[in-house]
Protein backbone atom coordinates (compact mmCIF):
# COMPACT_ATOMS: atom_id res chain seq x y z
CA UNK A 1 0.00 0.00 0.00
CA UNK A 2 1.46 3.13 -1.01
CA UNK A 3 2.14 5.50 1.87
CA UNK A 4 -0.33 7.96 3.76
CA UNK A 5 1.15 11.13 2.59
CA UNK A 6 2.02 15.08 4.72
CA UNK A 7 -0.77 16.26 2.19
CA UNK A 8 -3.51 13.54 3.27
CA UNK A 9 -2.81 14.52 6.98
CA UNK A 10 -2.59 17.89 6.45
CA UNK A 11 -6.05 17.80 4.51
CA UNK A 12 -7.65 15.82 7.27
CA UNK A 13 -6.41 18.18 10.24
CA UNK A 14 -7.19 21.55 8.79
CA UNK A 15 -10.85 19.73 7.28
CA UNK A 16 -11.74 18.69 10.58
CA UNK A 17 -10.54 21.28 12.56
CA UNK A 18 -12.92 23.19 10.18
CA UNK A 19 -15.80 21.06 10.65
CA UNK A 20 -15.35 20.49 14.05
CA UNK A 21 -13.99 23.47 15.99
CA UNK A 22 -17.45 25.85 15.60
CA UNK A 23 -19.44 23.08 17.15
CA UNK A 24 -16.85 23.06 19.86
CA UNK A 25 -16.66 26.34 20.45
CA UNK A 26 -20.82 26.87 20.74
CA UNK A 27 -20.38 24.11 23.23
CA UNK A 28 -17.91 25.34 25.60
CA UNK A 29 -19.36 29.14 25.79
CA UNK A 30 -22.66 27.37 26.51
CA UNK A 31 -20.87 27.06 30.14
CA UNK A 32 -19.55 30.29 30.65
CA UNK A 33 -20.42 32.39 33.26
CA UNK A 34 -20.59 35.62 31.51
CA UNK A 35 -23.87 36.60 29.58
CA UNK A 36 -20.96 37.86 26.41
CA UNK A 37 -20.67 35.13 24.14
CA UNK A 38 -16.78 36.07 23.10
CA UNK A 39 -15.24 36.68 27.09
CA UNK A 40 -15.22 33.83 29.15
CA UNK A 41 -15.90 34.09 33.09
CA UNK A 42 -15.47 30.65 34.52
CA UNK A 43 -17.11 27.90 34.43
CA UNK A 44 -21.02 27.80 35.18
CA UNK A 45 -24.11 25.90 34.21
CA UNK A 46 -26.70 28.48 34.88
CA UNK A 47 -27.58 29.17 31.43
CA UNK A 48 -28.78 25.49 31.68
CA UNK A 49 -30.93 26.07 34.29
CA UNK A 50 -31.98 28.86 33.51
CA UNK A 51 -33.83 27.06 30.19
CA UNK A 52 -35.44 24.98 32.66
CA UNK A 53 -36.84 27.61 33.64
CA UNK A 54 -37.89 29.07 29.81
CA UNK A 55 -41.42 27.92 29.37
CA UNK A 56 -41.35 28.69 26.12
CA UNK A 57 -38.37 26.86 24.90
CA UNK A 58 -40.06 23.81 26.92
CA UNK A 59 -43.19 23.93 24.87
CA UNK A 60 -41.35 24.49 21.33
CA UNK A 61 -38.75 21.62 23.03
CA UNK A 62 -42.02 19.26 23.21
CA UNK A 63 -43.81 20.17 20.60
CA UNK A 64 -40.78 19.32 18.05
CA UNK A 65 -40.73 15.66 20.10
CA UNK A 66 -44.08 15.06 19.18
CA UNK A 67 -43.89 15.54 16.08
CA UNK A 68 -40.05 14.35 14.99
CA UNK A 69 -41.90 10.87 16.68
CA UNK A 70 -44.78 10.64 14.83
CA UNK A 71 -43.07 11.73 10.97
CA UNK A 72 -39.96 9.72 11.79
CA UNK A 73 -42.34 6.76 12.34
CA UNK A 74 -44.56 7.14 9.90
CA UNK A 75 -41.86 8.27 7.04
CA UNK A 76 -39.89 4.74 7.66
CA UNK A 77 -42.92 2.47 7.19
CA UNK A 78 -44.17 4.86 3.79
CA UNK A 79 -40.02 5.37 2.72
CA UNK A 80 -39.52 1.47 3.82
CA UNK A 81 -42.51 0.58 1.72
CA UNK A 82 -40.96 2.92 -1.21
CA UNK A 83 -37.81 1.41 -1.20
CA UNK A 84 -38.99 -1.53 -1.42
CA UNK A 85 -41.10 -0.40 -4.74
CA UNK A 86 -37.87 1.08 -6.12
CA UNK A 87 -35.54 -1.99 -6.09
CA UNK A 88 -37.42 -4.99 -5.93
CA UNK A 89 -40.84 -3.80 -8.05
CA UNK A 90 -39.03 -3.67 -11.75
CA UNK A 91 -40.81 -1.31 -14.25
CA UNK A 92 -44.39 -0.16 -13.24
CA UNK A 93 -46.26 2.30 -15.07
CA UNK A 94 -45.41 5.70 -13.83
CA UNK A 95 -42.13 4.73 -11.90
CA UNK A 96 -40.12 7.67 -13.46
CA UNK A 97 -42.38 9.90 -12.09
CA UNK A 98 -41.74 7.84 -8.60
CA UNK A 99 -38.42 8.52 -8.75
CA UNK A 100 -38.55 11.65 -9.23
CA UNK A 101 -40.88 12.34 -6.50
CA UNK A 102 -38.31 10.35 -4.18
CA UNK A 103 -35.48 12.40 -5.52
CA UNK A 104 -36.30 15.74 -5.93
CA UNK A 105 -37.23 16.34 -2.24
CA UNK A 106 -33.95 15.97 -0.96
CA UNK A 107 -32.41 18.71 -3.06
CA UNK A 108 -35.71 20.86 -3.44
CA UNK A 109 -35.17 24.09 -1.64
CA UNK A 110 -36.75 24.15 1.78
CA UNK A 111 -38.81 27.49 0.65
CA UNK A 112 -40.71 25.96 -2.25
CA UNK A 113 -41.38 22.91 -0.76
CA UNK A 114 -42.79 24.82 2.41
CA UNK A 115 -44.26 27.76 0.38
CA UNK A 116 -46.55 24.92 -1.72
CA UNK A 117 -47.47 22.64 1.04
CA UNK A 118 -48.87 25.64 2.70
CA UNK A 119 -50.39 27.15 0.16
CA UNK A 120 -52.49 23.42 -0.61
CA UNK A 121 -53.16 23.88 3.61
CA UNK A 122 -54.82 26.77 3.02
CA UNK A 123 -56.43 25.94 -0.19
CA UNK A 124 -57.82 22.79 1.45
CA UNK A 125 -58.86 24.79 4.69
CA UNK A 126 -57.47 22.67 6.68
CA UNK A 127 -56.22 24.75 10.45
CA UNK A 128 -52.08 25.10 10.58
CA UNK A 129 -50.69 23.24 13.66
CA UNK A 130 -48.87 20.41 14.58
CA UNK A 131 -50.62 18.16 12.47
CA UNK A 132 -49.73 20.04 8.88
CA UNK A 133 -46.23 20.28 10.24
CA UNK A 134 -46.16 16.30 11.17
CA UNK A 135 -47.55 16.16 7.46
CA UNK A 136 -44.90 17.84 5.49
CA UNK A 137 -41.94 16.16 7.31
CA UNK A 138 -43.13 12.89 6.66
CA UNK A 139 -43.23 14.01 2.76
CA UNK A 140 -39.88 14.47 3.04
CA UNK A 141 -38.32 12.38 5.33
CA UNK A 142 -39.54 9.36 3.48
CA UNK A 143 -37.49 10.37 0.51
CA UNK A 144 -34.44 10.02 2.55
CA UNK A 145 -35.28 6.28 4.20
CA UNK A 146 -36.30 5.41 0.69
CA UNK A 147 -32.53 6.05 -0.39
CA UNK A 148 -31.34 4.43 2.71
CA UNK A 149 -33.65 1.59 2.33
CA UNK A 150 -33.12 1.14 -1.43
CA UNK A 151 -29.19 1.64 -1.09
CA UNK A 152 -29.62 -1.38 1.47
CA UNK A 153 -31.89 -3.49 -0.87
CA UNK A 154 -29.41 -3.19 -3.77
CA UNK A 155 -26.61 -4.95 -2.17
CA UNK A 156 -28.13 -7.43 -0.90
CA UNK A 157 -28.56 -11.07 -2.67
CA UNK A 158 -32.40 -11.44 -3.58
CA UNK A 159 -32.42 -15.27 -4.01
CA UNK A 160 -33.37 -16.05 -0.08
CA UNK A 161 -36.83 -13.89 -1.20
CA UNK A 162 -37.19 -15.69 -4.32
CA UNK A 163 -36.46 -19.57 -2.61
CA UNK A 164 -39.04 -18.25 0.08
CA UNK A 165 -42.03 -17.64 -2.59
CA UNK A 166 -40.80 -20.62 -4.63
CA UNK A 167 -41.84 -22.58 -1.66
CA UNK A 168 -44.74 -21.27 -1.33
CA UNK A 169 -44.56 -18.53 0.89
CA UNK A 170 -47.06 -15.37 0.65
CA UNK A 171 -45.02 -12.22 -0.16
CA UNK A 172 -46.41 -10.56 2.72
CA UNK A 173 -44.49 -13.21 5.32
CA UNK A 174 -41.85 -13.01 2.67
CA UNK A 175 -41.17 -9.38 3.50
CA UNK A 176 -41.77 -10.19 7.46
CA UNK A 177 -39.52 -13.28 7.64
CA UNK A 178 -36.64 -12.43 5.47
CA UNK A 179 -36.29 -8.75 3.77
CA UNK A 180 -37.40 -7.01 6.81
CA UNK A 181 -34.89 -8.65 9.22
CA UNK A 182 -32.17 -8.33 6.16
CA UNK A 183 -32.93 -4.03 5.97
CA UNK A 184 -33.57 -3.86 9.29
CA UNK A 185 -30.28 -1.67 9.93
CA UNK A 186 -31.31 0.55 6.90
CA UNK A 187 -34.87 0.85 8.61
CA UNK A 188 -33.43 2.22 12.18
CA UNK A 189 -31.19 4.40 10.64
CA UNK A 190 -33.57 5.59 8.36
CA UNK A 191 -36.23 6.29 11.52
CA UNK A 192 -32.72 8.01 13.24
CA UNK A 193 -32.45 10.29 9.90
CA UNK A 194 -35.94 11.23 10.13
CA UNK A 195 -35.79 11.53 13.33
CA UNK A 196 -32.95 14.53 13.16
CA UNK A 197 -34.42 15.73 10.25
CA UNK A 198 -37.44 16.49 11.54
CA UNK A 199 -36.02 17.86 14.82
CA UNK A 200 -33.63 20.29 13.27
CA UNK A 201 -36.24 21.82 10.27
CA UNK A 202 -36.92 25.30 10.38
CA UNK A 203 -38.00 26.40 6.98
CA UNK A 204 -40.65 23.88 5.99
CA UNK A 205 -42.36 24.28 9.79
CA UNK A 206 -42.06 27.99 9.60
CA UNK A 207 -44.96 27.87 6.84
CA UNK A 208 -46.33 24.83 7.57
CA UNK A 209 -47.01 25.25 11.61
CA UNK A 210 -50.18 27.46 13.15
CA UNK A 211 -50.44 29.14 16.21
CA UNK A 212 -49.06 27.04 19.25
CA UNK A 213 -46.87 24.72 17.21
CA UNK A 214 -43.99 26.85 17.54
CA UNK A 215 -41.10 23.69 17.21
CA UNK A 216 -37.87 24.30 19.00
CA UNK A 217 -35.95 25.66 15.70
CA UNK A 218 -38.64 27.82 15.29
CA UNK A 219 -37.94 28.85 18.95
CA UNK A 220 -34.23 29.25 18.53
CA UNK A 221 -34.52 31.29 15.35
CA UNK A 222 -36.24 33.96 16.85
CA UNK A 223 -33.86 33.71 19.92
CA UNK A 224 -31.04 34.45 16.98
CA UNK A 225 -32.65 36.74 15.78
CA UNK A 226 -32.44 39.22 19.21
CA UNK A 227 -28.72 37.69 19.67
CA UNK A 228 -26.12 35.47 20.51
CA UNK A 229 -26.75 34.42 23.89
CA UNK A 230 -25.55 31.72 26.28
CA UNK A 231 -28.99 30.58 26.80
CA UNK A 232 -29.08 29.46 22.72
CA UNK A 233 -25.46 27.88 23.05
CA UNK A 234 -27.24 25.79 26.12
CA UNK A 235 -29.91 24.36 24.03
CA UNK A 236 -27.77 24.06 20.85
CA UNK A 237 -25.68 22.03 23.58
CA UNK A 238 -28.06 19.78 24.27
CA UNK A 239 -29.58 19.20 20.85
CA UNK A 240 -26.25 18.04 19.60
CA UNK A 241 -25.86 15.91 22.60
CA UNK A 242 -28.73 14.04 21.76
CA UNK A 243 -27.92 13.93 17.79
CA UNK A 244 -24.53 12.63 18.63
CA UNK A 245 -25.57 9.69 21.35
CA UNK A 246 -28.18 8.93 18.58
CA UNK A 247 -25.72 8.49 15.63
CA UNK A 248 -23.29 6.46 17.95
CA UNK A 249 -26.14 4.11 18.75
CA UNK A 250 -26.85 4.12 15.52
CA UNK A 251 -23.54 2.83 13.91
CA UNK A 252 -22.61 0.80 16.61
CA UNK A 253 -26.24 -1.12 15.80
CA UNK A 254 -24.96 -0.97 12.60
CA UNK A 255 -22.24 -2.82 13.22
CA UNK A 256 -23.20 -5.38 15.11
CA UNK A 257 -25.90 -6.27 12.57
CA UNK A 258 -22.98 -6.22 10.04
CA UNK A 259 -20.89 -8.65 12.10
CA UNK A 260 -24.27 -11.09 12.62
CA UNK A 261 -24.92 -11.07 8.55
CA UNK A 262 -22.51 -13.17 7.23
CA UNK A 263 -23.01 -15.86 10.34
CA UNK A 264 -26.72 -15.91 9.49
CA UNK A 265 -26.44 -16.41 6.04
CA UNK A 266 -23.46 -19.65 6.58
CA UNK A 267 -26.06 -21.32 8.72
CA UNK B 1 -69.66 -2.70 -23.62
CA UNK B 2 -68.75 -5.77 -21.21
CA UNK B 3 -66.46 -4.84 -18.47
CA UNK B 4 -63.58 -7.22 -18.00
CA UNK B 5 -63.34 -8.46 -14.50
CA UNK B 6 -59.96 -9.55 -14.77
CA UNK B 7 -58.93 -5.66 -15.59
CA UNK B 8 -60.01 -4.50 -12.27
CA UNK B 9 -58.75 -7.57 -10.70
CA UNK B 10 -55.29 -6.73 -11.81
CA UNK B 11 -55.55 -3.23 -10.76
CA UNK B 12 -56.25 -4.07 -6.90
CA UNK B 13 -53.99 -6.74 -6.61
CA UNK B 14 -51.67 -6.64 -3.90
CA UNK B 15 -48.75 -5.48 -5.88
CA UNK B 16 -50.37 -2.17 -7.23
CA UNK B 17 -51.73 -1.64 -3.75
CA UNK B 18 -48.47 -1.84 -2.19
CA UNK B 19 -46.95 0.61 -4.85
CA UNK B 20 -49.91 2.88 -4.26
CA UNK B 21 -49.81 3.77 -0.79
CA UNK B 22 -46.21 6.04 -1.22
CA UNK B 23 -47.43 6.74 -4.88
CA UNK B 24 -50.03 7.94 -3.66
CA UNK B 25 -48.44 10.07 -0.65
CA UNK B 26 -46.05 11.58 -2.54
CA UNK B 27 -48.70 12.61 -5.25
CA UNK B 28 -50.91 14.44 -2.56
CA UNK B 29 -48.35 16.06 -0.63
CA UNK B 30 -45.53 17.20 -3.09
CA UNK B 31 -46.90 17.10 -6.52
CA UNK B 32 -50.38 18.18 -5.69
CA UNK B 33 -48.97 21.56 -3.52
CA UNK B 34 -47.11 23.14 -7.06
CA UNK B 35 -50.38 23.15 -8.70
CA UNK B 36 -51.43 25.19 -5.71
CA UNK B 37 -48.09 27.51 -6.39
CA UNK B 38 -48.67 27.62 -9.72
CA UNK B 39 -52.49 28.54 -9.64
CA UNK B 40 -52.11 31.60 -6.86
CA UNK B 41 -48.84 32.73 -9.23
CA UNK B 42 -51.76 34.21 -11.04
CA UNK B 43 -53.86 35.40 -9.17
CA UNK B 44 -54.20 38.92 -7.39
CA UNK B 45 -53.00 39.73 -3.90
CA UNK B 46 -56.28 40.88 -2.28
CA UNK B 47 -56.73 41.81 1.64
CA UNK B 48 -58.67 38.90 2.64
CA UNK B 49 -57.71 35.55 4.35
CA UNK B 50 -56.82 34.06 2.23
CA UNK B 51 -54.74 37.10 0.85
CA UNK B 52 -55.06 36.16 -2.88
CA UNK B 53 -58.07 36.45 -5.02
CA UNK B 54 -59.92 33.50 -6.91
CA UNK B 55 -59.32 32.38 -10.53
CA UNK B 56 -62.57 31.13 -10.84
CA UNK B 57 -65.42 33.69 -11.12
CA UNK B 58 -69.18 32.34 -11.12
CA UNK B 59 -70.77 34.89 -12.74
CA UNK B 60 -74.60 34.89 -14.78
CA UNK B 61 -73.51 32.15 -16.45
CA UNK B 62 -73.54 28.18 -15.73
CA UNK B 63 -69.39 27.76 -16.47
CA UNK B 64 -67.15 30.22 -14.71
CA UNK B 65 -64.93 32.48 -16.05
CA UNK B 66 -61.42 32.28 -15.87
CA UNK B 67 -59.49 35.51 -14.35
CA UNK B 68 -55.70 35.03 -14.39
CA UNK B 69 -52.99 37.41 -14.68
CA UNK B 70 -49.49 37.31 -15.71
CA UNK B 71 -48.84 40.53 -13.73
CA UNK B 72 -46.78 39.06 -10.85
CA UNK B 73 -44.75 37.40 -13.65
CA UNK B 74 -44.41 41.35 -15.21
CA UNK B 75 -43.60 41.96 -11.73
CA UNK B 76 -40.93 40.09 -11.43
CA UNK B 77 -39.07 41.55 -14.58
CA UNK B 78 -40.33 45.31 -14.06
CA UNK B 79 -38.79 45.15 -10.59
CA UNK B 80 -34.85 44.80 -11.21
CA UNK B 81 -34.76 43.27 -7.67
CA UNK B 82 -35.96 40.49 -8.14
CA UNK B 83 -33.57 39.51 -11.44
CA UNK B 84 -30.39 40.68 -9.59
CA UNK B 85 -31.64 38.17 -6.73
CA UNK B 86 -31.97 35.49 -9.10
CA UNK B 87 -28.40 36.29 -10.38
CA UNK B 88 -26.87 36.80 -7.31
CA UNK B 89 -28.32 33.17 -5.97
CA UNK B 90 -26.63 31.54 -9.03
CA UNK B 91 -23.58 33.59 -8.76
CA UNK B 92 -23.40 32.54 -5.04
CA UNK B 93 -24.42 29.07 -5.30
CA UNK B 94 -21.90 28.64 -8.35
CA UNK B 95 -19.08 30.03 -6.23
CA UNK B 96 -19.43 28.12 -3.05
CA UNK B 97 -20.18 24.65 -4.99
CA UNK B 98 -16.72 25.21 -6.87
CA UNK B 99 -15.46 25.94 -3.47
CA UNK B 100 -17.38 22.89 -1.63
CA UNK B 101 -15.97 20.81 -4.16
CA UNK B 102 -12.28 21.51 -4.04
CA UNK B 103 -12.46 21.26 0.01
CA UNK B 104 -14.55 18.16 0.16
CA UNK B 105 -12.78 16.69 -2.53
CA UNK B 106 -9.31 17.15 -0.94
CA UNK B 107 -10.97 15.82 2.74
CA UNK B 108 -12.82 12.67 0.76
CA UNK B 109 -10.02 11.48 -0.68
CA UNK B 110 -8.06 11.63 2.09
CA UNK B 111 -10.75 9.68 4.60
CA UNK B 112 -10.07 6.93 1.41
CA UNK B 113 -6.47 6.61 1.15
CA UNK B 114 -6.35 6.56 4.88
CA UNK B 115 -5.55 3.18 7.01
CA UNK B 116 -8.79 0.70 6.48
CA UNK B 117 -8.85 0.73 10.11
CA UNK B 118 -9.00 4.76 10.36
CA UNK B 119 -11.87 5.25 7.75
CA UNK B 120 -14.86 3.82 10.00
CA UNK B 121 -14.06 6.81 12.51
CA UNK B 122 -12.90 9.46 9.71
CA UNK B 123 -16.56 8.91 8.45
CA UNK B 124 -18.62 9.41 10.95
CA UNK B 125 -16.44 12.29 11.93
CA UNK B 126 -17.67 13.71 8.33
CA UNK B 127 -21.44 12.50 9.06
CA UNK B 128 -21.87 13.38 12.44
CA UNK B 129 -22.16 17.26 11.49
CA UNK B 130 -24.75 16.32 8.54
CA UNK B 131 -26.87 14.92 11.72
CA UNK B 132 -26.45 18.24 13.53
CA UNK B 133 -29.14 20.89 13.36
CA UNK B 134 -28.02 22.90 10.52
CA UNK B 135 -29.91 26.00 12.43
CA UNK B 136 -27.15 25.75 14.82
CA UNK B 137 -23.83 24.61 13.04
CA UNK B 138 -25.52 28.39 11.36
CA UNK B 139 -25.32 29.72 14.37
CA UNK B 140 -22.15 28.50 15.67
CA UNK B 141 -20.49 31.11 13.13
CA UNK B 142 -22.14 34.13 14.40
CA UNK B 143 -19.93 33.95 17.09
CA UNK B 144 -16.57 33.59 15.19
CA UNK B 145 -17.22 35.78 12.28
CA UNK B 146 -18.91 39.01 14.70
CA UNK B 147 -16.51 42.55 14.49
CA UNK B 148 -16.01 41.46 18.49
CA UNK B 149 -16.48 37.83 17.73
CA UNK B 150 -13.85 35.09 18.55
CA UNK B 151 -12.16 34.94 15.17
CA UNK B 152 -11.10 38.94 15.18
CA UNK B 153 -10.43 38.49 19.19
CA UNK B 154 -7.80 36.06 17.92
CA UNK B 155 -6.01 37.43 15.31
CA UNK B 156 -6.11 40.90 17.60
CA UNK B 157 -4.01 39.36 20.13
CA UNK B 158 -1.54 37.19 18.22
CA UNK B 159 -1.09 40.61 16.32
CA UNK B 160 -2.39 39.97 12.80
CA UNK B 161 -4.51 42.26 12.60
CA UNK B 162 -4.43 45.95 14.74
CA UNK B 163 -8.46 46.43 13.19
CA UNK B 164 -11.35 44.07 13.38
CA UNK B 165 -12.23 42.03 9.97
CA UNK B 166 -15.43 43.10 9.14
CA UNK B 167 -16.68 39.63 7.90
CA UNK B 168 -20.03 38.91 9.58
CA UNK B 169 -22.99 40.54 7.14
CA UNK B 170 -20.80 40.36 4.19
CA UNK B 171 -20.81 37.79 1.35
CA UNK B 172 -17.64 36.09 2.89
CA UNK B 173 -19.77 34.83 5.80
CA UNK B 174 -22.35 33.46 3.47
CA UNK B 175 -19.78 31.51 1.31
CA UNK B 176 -17.99 30.78 4.90
CA UNK B 177 -21.58 29.25 6.00
CA UNK B 178 -22.20 27.66 2.73
CA UNK B 179 -19.40 25.37 2.65
CA UNK B 180 -19.26 24.87 6.16
CA UNK B 181 -22.77 23.74 6.56
CA UNK B 182 -22.81 21.47 2.80
CA UNK B 183 -19.92 19.82 2.80
CA UNK B 184 -20.76 16.72 4.06
CA UNK B 185 -23.01 16.84 1.20
CA UNK B 186 -20.54 16.75 -0.97
CA UNK B 187 -17.79 14.29 0.81
CA UNK B 188 -20.56 11.48 1.04
CA UNK B 189 -20.76 10.73 -2.72
CA UNK B 190 -17.11 11.94 -3.38
CA UNK B 191 -15.78 9.00 -0.64
CA UNK B 192 -17.97 6.42 -1.49
CA UNK B 193 -16.70 6.74 -5.21
CA UNK B 194 -13.04 7.08 -4.15
CA UNK B 195 -13.01 4.49 -1.59
CA UNK B 196 -14.33 2.02 -4.65
CA UNK B 197 -11.54 2.86 -6.95
CA UNK B 198 -9.00 0.26 -8.24
CA UNK B 199 -5.64 1.45 -6.79
CA UNK B 200 -3.83 -0.60 -9.29
CA UNK B 201 -4.61 1.78 -12.24
CA UNK B 202 -3.05 4.00 -10.00
CA UNK B 203 0.31 1.12 -9.81
CA UNK B 204 -0.13 0.51 -13.61
CA UNK B 205 0.21 4.29 -14.14
CA UNK B 206 3.12 4.92 -11.79
CA UNK B 207 4.90 2.12 -13.09
CA UNK B 208 4.33 3.42 -17.08
CA UNK B 209 6.35 6.22 -15.71
CA UNK B 210 3.34 8.55 -15.28
CA UNK B 211 4.46 11.18 -12.05
CA UNK B 212 1.85 11.29 -9.16
CA UNK B 213 0.29 15.12 -9.86
CA UNK B 214 -0.62 13.81 -13.56
CA UNK B 215 -2.14 10.10 -12.57
CA UNK B 216 -4.33 12.01 -10.34
CA UNK B 217 -5.99 14.36 -13.10
CA UNK B 218 -6.16 11.58 -15.64
CA UNK B 219 -6.98 8.82 -14.01
CA UNK B 220 -8.57 9.65 -10.44
CA UNK B 221 -10.51 12.83 -10.75
CA UNK B 222 -11.75 11.05 -14.24
CA UNK B 223 -13.21 8.10 -12.62
CA UNK B 224 -14.64 9.92 -9.64
CA UNK B 225 -16.58 12.30 -12.18
CA UNK B 226 -20.26 10.37 -11.28
CA UNK B 227 -19.37 11.66 -7.56
CA UNK B 228 -18.04 15.25 -8.17
CA UNK B 229 -21.63 15.02 -10.37
CA UNK B 230 -23.36 14.11 -7.37
CA UNK B 231 -22.10 16.08 -4.85
CA UNK B 232 -22.15 19.51 -7.13
CA UNK B 233 -25.54 18.67 -7.22
CA UNK B 234 -26.37 18.39 -3.77
CA UNK B 235 -24.54 21.45 -3.05
CA UNK B 236 -25.85 23.68 -5.80
CA UNK B 237 -29.80 23.05 -6.16
CA UNK B 238 -30.47 23.54 -2.09
CA UNK B 239 -28.27 26.47 -2.30
CA UNK B 240 -29.56 28.09 -4.96
CA UNK B 241 -32.74 28.49 -2.70
CA UNK B 242 -30.80 29.02 0.73
CA UNK B 243 -32.93 30.92 3.33
CA UNK B 244 -31.15 30.29 6.57
CA UNK B 245 -27.49 31.37 5.93
CA UNK B 246 -28.13 34.41 4.37
CA UNK B 247 -30.76 35.44 6.64
CA UNK B 248 -28.01 35.18 9.60
CA UNK B 249 -24.96 35.59 8.39
CA UNK B 250 -25.65 37.95 5.41
CA UNK B 251 -25.70 41.64 5.28
CA UNK B 252 -28.71 43.43 3.54
CA UNK B 253 -26.48 43.40 0.15
CA UNK B 254 -26.41 40.30 -0.17
CA UNK B 255 -28.97 39.37 -2.23
CA UNK B 256 -30.55 35.66 -2.31
CA UNK B 257 -33.57 34.48 -3.71
CA UNK B 258 -34.86 32.43 -0.95
CA UNK B 259 -34.52 35.11 1.34
CA UNK B 260 -36.62 37.40 -1.08
CA UNK B 261 -38.96 34.77 -1.56
CA UNK B 262 -39.39 34.55 2.53
CA UNK B 263 -39.80 38.06 2.64
CA UNK B 264 -42.71 38.33 -0.14
CA UNK B 265 -44.57 35.51 2.02
CA UNK B 266 -44.21 36.68 5.90
CA UNK B 267 -43.13 40.31 5.68
CA UNK B 268 -45.31 41.45 2.99
CA UNK B 269 -47.77 38.95 3.22
CA UNK B 270 -48.21 38.98 -0.86
CA UNK B 271 -48.44 34.98 -1.51
CA UNK B 272 -49.23 35.63 -5.58
CA UNK B 273 -45.49 37.07 -5.65
CA UNK B 274 -43.90 34.92 -3.29
CA UNK B 275 -45.27 32.31 -5.76
CA UNK B 276 -44.68 33.41 -8.79
CA UNK B 277 -40.89 33.86 -7.36
CA UNK B 278 -41.12 30.27 -6.34
CA UNK B 279 -42.41 28.88 -10.18
CA UNK B 280 -39.61 31.09 -11.45
CA UNK B 281 -37.28 29.44 -8.96
CA UNK B 282 -38.27 26.08 -9.68
CA UNK B 283 -38.24 26.77 -13.53
CA UNK B 284 -34.70 27.28 -13.70
CA UNK B 285 -33.92 24.33 -11.19
CA UNK B 286 -36.06 21.93 -12.79
CA UNK B 287 -33.34 20.39 -15.72
CA UNK B 288 -30.72 20.18 -12.58
CA UNK B 289 -33.14 18.36 -10.31
CA UNK B 290 -33.97 15.81 -13.37
CA UNK B 291 -30.43 15.70 -14.23
CA UNK B 292 -29.67 15.05 -10.61
CA UNK B 293 -32.27 11.93 -10.27
CA UNK B 294 -30.91 10.18 -13.89
CA UNK B 295 -26.83 9.97 -11.90
CA UNK B 296 -29.12 8.38 -8.74
CA UNK B 297 -30.66 6.20 -10.74
CA UNK B 298 -27.49 5.22 -12.98
CA UNK B 299 -25.74 4.94 -9.70
CA UNK B 300 -27.98 1.97 -8.10
CA UNK B 301 -28.53 0.20 -11.31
Amino acid sequence: MKKFGSFNIFSLIVGFSFLYIPIILLILFSFNESRLVTVWGGFSTKWYGELLQNQGIKDAAWVTIKVAFFSSTIATILGTIAGLVMTRFGNFKGRTLFSGMIYAPMVMPEVIIGLSTLLMFVALAIDRGIFTVTLAHITFSMCYVAVVVQSRMSSYDDSLTEAALDLGCTPFRTFTLITLPIILPAVISGWLLSFTLSLDDLVIASFTSGPGSTTLPMKIYSMVRLGVTPEINAVSTILVGVVTLGVITASLIGRRQKQQTPKAQHT
Amino acid sequence: MQTNPNFFKSIFNGRNAVIAIPYIWLLLLFLLPFIYVLKISFAETIYARPPYSSLLIWGDSWLPSIKASFDNYLFLFSDSLYIKAYLSSLKIAFISTILTLIIGYSIAYSVARAPTRWRGILLMLVILPFWTSFLIRVYAWIGILKTEGLLNLALMSIGIIEQPLMIMNTDLAVYIGIVYSYLPFMILPLYANLEKMDMSLLEAAADLGCRPFKAFWTVTVPLSLSGIIAGCFLVFIPVMGEFVIPDLLGGSETLMIGKVLWTEFFYNRDWPVASAVAILLLAILVVPIMLYQRSQEKAIS
